[in-house]
């Protein structure tokens, strides 16, 4: 076995492991919380652009996953077509800078998407206390923000 | 996903704004006839616009909606089979008495909607004296029904068959139940049954062998005691409770009957208040339709004592703890 390409194979998989698991955890996220939403509009369509601002919360993190896994392919000169060989530690690097964003992102949108649909209840019973109400699920965002954070300083320094 | 509730959470979490609190039913109360209360219900959207506007009407209405909202939102109705069972067994009550009596009654004034199975099929069952179509419990407590009503004649001892085999069945379910409020409202349901059978066998003078007929096995209550209890008469079911689990209860048994039933309601309803801030489970769900249950029981305790001009503080005692 050729193991002259693992260095190059390991930072494609931190790249694809970003976009992947930070993806799932968005699709599950608005997922739970559209169907939330789809309850509370079927009562009162008047919330429609409330609840849709709630149910997109837990997309973001799909959006990271993308970024960090961009960033990575380009740094690795995978997007573009003029990849280098590169040794096995720092590909291991790039997987390892990878796996914030993937991790994080996978779990925190879970969590997002349960606390947004938690808020989704609080608007359809006060629709004035919608501010209050995105602040809860907006919190959660914290950490994929950091994880975002550490991924693309990490990415970038290699 | 059809153990996912969270479209229907959110569907409920709209509908529990249209439901009935302290404040509506004060006003509701303020009105100075039934028909009055009527009309402030039908401007709140209660009843169906195409049928006379009468309390009957409008409660039925009520409960239709309340199972068709349900229905609706739910794949797998049978979560909720605990709260029908109790309405499939007075539809089977009236079916065998229907056909053993052979009176010529108008169905939809016998037979109540919100069961399990159609009345009609119970009917069909009764009247061929075939049960077999309908689940074995059932099929078994019906014909047994039948046959005691057919031979003795007796009434009471055919309603006691029936209300047993409801209240067991009830139990069962609400002992295999995922859902914890579920769980607590049969068993709620079925000790509190038990304890007014006591309480009304005691005041009746029946005898034990009555008394052991009628009372529901529970795992929560000891029979033999509450039965012997029930025959000692006086405060003695009371005195019997305060060695239970349902100590509480003890006080309002004292106080009358009516504040007993009332006591059972409100503390459903109470174990039920959490479920307001509970965005998943069946458990919101069951909250709901045990809240509507409460509400047209209570609406129907105003719209009949209305009817009955009874004064309004003897009604504002009987009215349960809302859930809103």
């Amino acid at each position: 076995m050729d193991m002259s390409n693992l260095g190059l194979l390991l930072a494609l998989l931190g790249a694809v492991s970003a976009a992947l698991f930070a993806g799932i955890g968005s699709a599950y996220g608005v997922g739970l919380a559209g169907r939330a939403g789809a309850g509370a509009i079927t009562e009162n369509p008047e919330l429609f652009s409330k609840v849709l601002i709630l149910q997109l919360l837990p997309g973001t993190q799909g959006i990271y996953g993308l970024l960090v896994a961009f960033v990575t392919l380009v740094q690795t000169g995978l997007l573009g077509g003029g990849a280098q060989p590169m040794d096995t530690a720092t590909g291991l690097m790039y997987f390892v800078s990878c796996l914030p964003i993937a991790v994080v992102g996978l779990i925190s949108a879970i969590y997002q998407g349960q606390t947004s649909v938690a808020a989704i209840n609080v608007v359809t019973k006060k629709p004035d206390q919608f501010g209050k109400a995105m602040l809860f699920p907006a919190m959660v965002e914290t950490y994929a923000i950091l994880a975002l954070l550490i991924s693309i300083l990490a990415v970038f320094s290699l | 996903m059809s153990k996912d509730y969270t479209y229907a959470v959110a569907r409920i979490r709209a509908k529990e704004m249209s439901l009935l609190g302290n404040a509506a039913m004060e006003q509701l109360l303020a009105a100075r006839s039934c028909d009055e209360a009527l009309r402030l219900l039908a401007d709140r959207g209660w009843g169906n616009p195409d049928e006379e506007l009468t309390a009957d009407n409008m409660l039925a209405a009520e409960t239709k909606k309340t199972w068709s909202l349900i229905g609706e939102m739910v794949k797998d109705m049978s979560v909720f089979d605990v709260f029908r069972i109790t309405d499939d067994y007075h539809n089977l009550k009236a079916a065998v008495k229907l056909a053993c009596t052979g009176a010529k009654v108008d169905a939809s004034r016998v037979f109540v909607d919100g069961g399990t199975i159609d009345p009609e099929k119970m009917r069909q069952a009764a009247q061929q004296k075939d049960f077999s179509a309908l689940p074995p419990e059932m099929a078994r407590a019906g014909e047994e029904a039948r046959n005691v009503l057919l031979h003795t004649g007796d009434g009471q001892l055919c309603d006691i068959i029936l209300d047993r085999a409801g209240l067991t069945a009830m139990y069962q379910a609400g002992k295999k139940a995922e859902n914890e409020v579920i769980r607590e409202y049969a068993v709620l349901t079925v000790v509190a049954a038990d304890i007014k059978i006591a309480v009304r066998c005691g005041q009746l003078g029946k005898p034990l062998d009555f008394v052991e007929r009628a009372l529901v096995p529970v795992e929560e209550l000891d029979l033999a005691a509450l039965a012997r209890a029930a025959l000692a008469g006086g405060d003695s079911v009371a005195e019997y409770l305060m060695n239970t689990d349902y100590a509480p209860a003890a006080a309002a048994l004292k106080e009358s009957f009516t504040a007993f039933e009332r006591w059972c309601d409100n503390l459903i309803i109470e174990h039920i208040k959490p479920q307001k801030v509970n965005p998943f489970t069946a458990g919101p769900l069951a909250a709901y339709i045990l809240a509507r249950k409460n509400e047209i029981k209570c609406v129907r305790m105003v719209l009949s004592g209305k009817q009955s001009g009874l004064p309004d503080e003897i009604i504002r005692e009987r009215l349960r703890e809302m859930y809103v």
